[in-house]
């Protein structure tokens, strides 16, 4: 089999990689949906999804069911390839973004090919996800334009401004990090905020040295929501005055791509903006002798949350719920018990932390779109092009100074 | 001698020229910079075949990301139609259509006679690092001079743009 791997590379390490990581993100996207139903409903004091499957867990299944069976109504006179192209355009292009993120630290080796957790490492990884958000106006602006329909081309037009507008600010607040780091490579980018300020305080790019960029990260979360297209700046599809923006005439499963394209879009940028600012894989804890028991947290947390969901489980109101909830924390423990072993223990830490980091920035996104009303448009191009645009360059002028003035 | 590098240049130098042919032969704006885009993501495949990752990325972003989303843009905004053919004027079948093959004719014979005895050197990849040390470095003044040029075509057009408000 080994051998086989050397000289298939392709088709033995890195197809099952893709592969593995598609369907992983897929189910993602479906459950960021039901995630953030949850809680936004939660927010407004109501219950969201409940009735399929119990606390509504089977309602992605259900939703994506019903795209698939839903009419796909192509509208009279719409321009029919840029019809067809663009959600494929939007969708592909936010998937393919994931290729160039790192998971973990370590390489994984499988039949003895070494290979990095992660589809691939470059060494302009972080120009080439630039590059792919750059083309993302595509899909919304094509979108717009093909259907034929007043309310669609203005939300188009909308989008398509914005993007561009936030592109700049999103492009200029990383390259503080940039400079500190020294490098495109994302890999490297985590490498380089390794260590710890007085022993205890992580050296993250946000609080890393010589220049903490905390302004940068602000400037990077605030622009990252505009482009792509989220609650308060999602005036590309302001219900009131556009009734859905670019994808009104959109319908069955080429909506559905819309859709997961954005939310493809948030996992991105929340795995961004981890690996950034926030130390990528590393640990928030010092890796010394005295914090060693902070290799069992991702063991502890998993057998926690299972245990405690089979405690809820059993008491759950439908039959259906007091099987699957217990059967899930049982699974859950499992995991729990697994991550324990000496044998995985040090290859989940990485993937750990960075989960987590990702997941608590896609709870920011759905906290923020709960919370914050509309922008007006004018508001939002005044805020792009006077506020954050500016401030990065600044960002950008009092970080090369202090790297400047503090090397030798 | 078929390596995979061949393979795909091939492949790309294909994308490439359907792309430009397409280009001309689409009837409809957004279909011909449609095409232009799939040019421009090509030439940057052929970029980083040849070793220039940096420049591979810039293409994508700088042209294909950032000018021709103002091509469609426009062309969504002002929602031009498809152009109307009209048959080829006299001049251009009898004077331009010869003029243009001469024209080819000539580059490519110069294309091959001066790279005829270059030998294959295997890509390189050239690092970011060492590109911007050459460009900030030795080649600092025509840099700059090349950014001024584009400043200047910038407040050119800002200055055209604003004359209605003045009277």
């Amino acid at each position: 089999m080994n051998e086989f791997a050397a000289q298939h590379p392709l088709l033995v390490v890195v197809l099952p990689k893709v592969v593995i990581l598609l369907f992983v993100l897929l189910t993602a996207l479906a459950y960021l949906t039901w995630f953030e139903r949850k809680v936004v409903a939660h927010i407004q004091s109501r219950w969201g999804p409940y009735r399929v499957g119990p606390h509504g867990l089977l309602q992605p299944l259900a939703d994506g069911v019903k795209f698939l069976f839903k009419e796909d109504v192509t509208p009279a006179g719409a321009d029919k390839f840029a019809y067809f192209l663009a959600p494929f355009l939007a969708m592909s292009l936010a998937i393919t973004s994931i290729a160039v993120i790192p998971f973990g630290p370590k390489g994984l080796t499988i039949f003895g090919q070494p290979t990095p957790t992660g589809i691939t490492n470059l060494n302009i990884g972080l120009l080439i996800l630039f590059a792919i958000t750059s083309m993302g106006v595509y899909g919304v602006a094509l979108a717009g334009w093909s259907s034929n329909s007043k309310y669609p081309l203005l939300g188009g037009l909308r989008s398509s401004a914005q993007m561009i507008s936030y592109e700049l600010a999103l492009t200029m607040s990383v390259v503080g990090v940039i400079l500190m780091a020294g490098t495109f490579n994302l890999s490297e980018i985590v490498n380089s905020q390794q260590g710890f300020h007085w022993g205890f305080v992580p050296r993250w790019n946000l609080i890393g040295s010589p220049m903490p960029q905390i302004l940068g990260f602000f400037l990077f979360f605030t622009a990252a929501v505009a482009e792509t297209n989220r609650a308060p700046f999602d005036l590309a599809e302001a219900e009131s005055e556009l009734v859905a923006g670019f994808h009104t005439e959109y319908a069955s499963f080429k909506f559905a791509m819309f859709f997961m394209a954005e939310y493809a879009s948030m996992i991105t940028v929340s795995c961004l903006a981890t690996i950034l600012f926030f130390g990528g894989w590393l640990s928030p804890l010092p890796q010394t002798a005295l914090f060693a028991w902070s290799h069992y947290i991702p063991a502890a947390a998993f057998g926690i949350a299972g245990l405690a969901l089979i405690a809820h489980g059993v008491r759950y109101i439908t039959v259906f719920g007091r099987i699957v909830l217990p059967v899930m924390g049982a699974a859950l423990f499992g995991l729990g018990v697994l991550f324990g072993l000496p044998a995985v223990i040090e290859f989940v830490q990485g993937p750990f932390w960075f989960l987590l980091k990702v997941g608590i920035f896609l709870f920011i996104y759905v906290w923020v779109r709960g919370t914050l009303p509309r922008f007006r448009y004018d508001q939002l191009m005044n805020f792009g092009w006077k506020l954050l645009l500016p401030l990065s360059i600044l960002n950008v002028v009092i970080t090369s100074l202090a790297i400047v003035l503090t090397q030798p | 001698m078929m390596t995979p590098q061949i393979a795909v240049f091939l492949v790309l130098a294909a994308v490439t020229v359907a792309g430009a042919v397409s280009l001309i032969l689409q009837r409809h704006p957004i279909h011909s910079a449609l095409s232009l885009i799939v040019v421009m993501v090509a030439l940057a495949g052929l970029y980083l075949l040849q070793g220039a990752e940096f420049v591979a990325a810039v293409q994508i972003i700088v042209y294909a990301g950032a000018i021709m989303v103002l091509f469609v843009f426009v062309i969504m905004l002002l929602n031009a139609g498809e152009e109307e053919r009209t048959n080829v004027s006299r001049l251009a079948r009898y004077v331009g259509v010869p003029l243009g093959i001469v024209f080819l004719v000539e580059v490519a014979y110069w294309i091959g006679r001066a790279t005829a005895h270059l030998g294959s050197a295997p890509p390189e990849m050239v690092s970011t690092r060492d590109l911007s040390s050459l460009l900030f470095r030795e080649y600092v003044f025509p840099f700059e001079l090349t950014s001024f040029l584009i400043l200047i075509a910038l407040l050119g057009a800002l200055v055209l743009a604003r004359r209605e408000d003045s009277d």
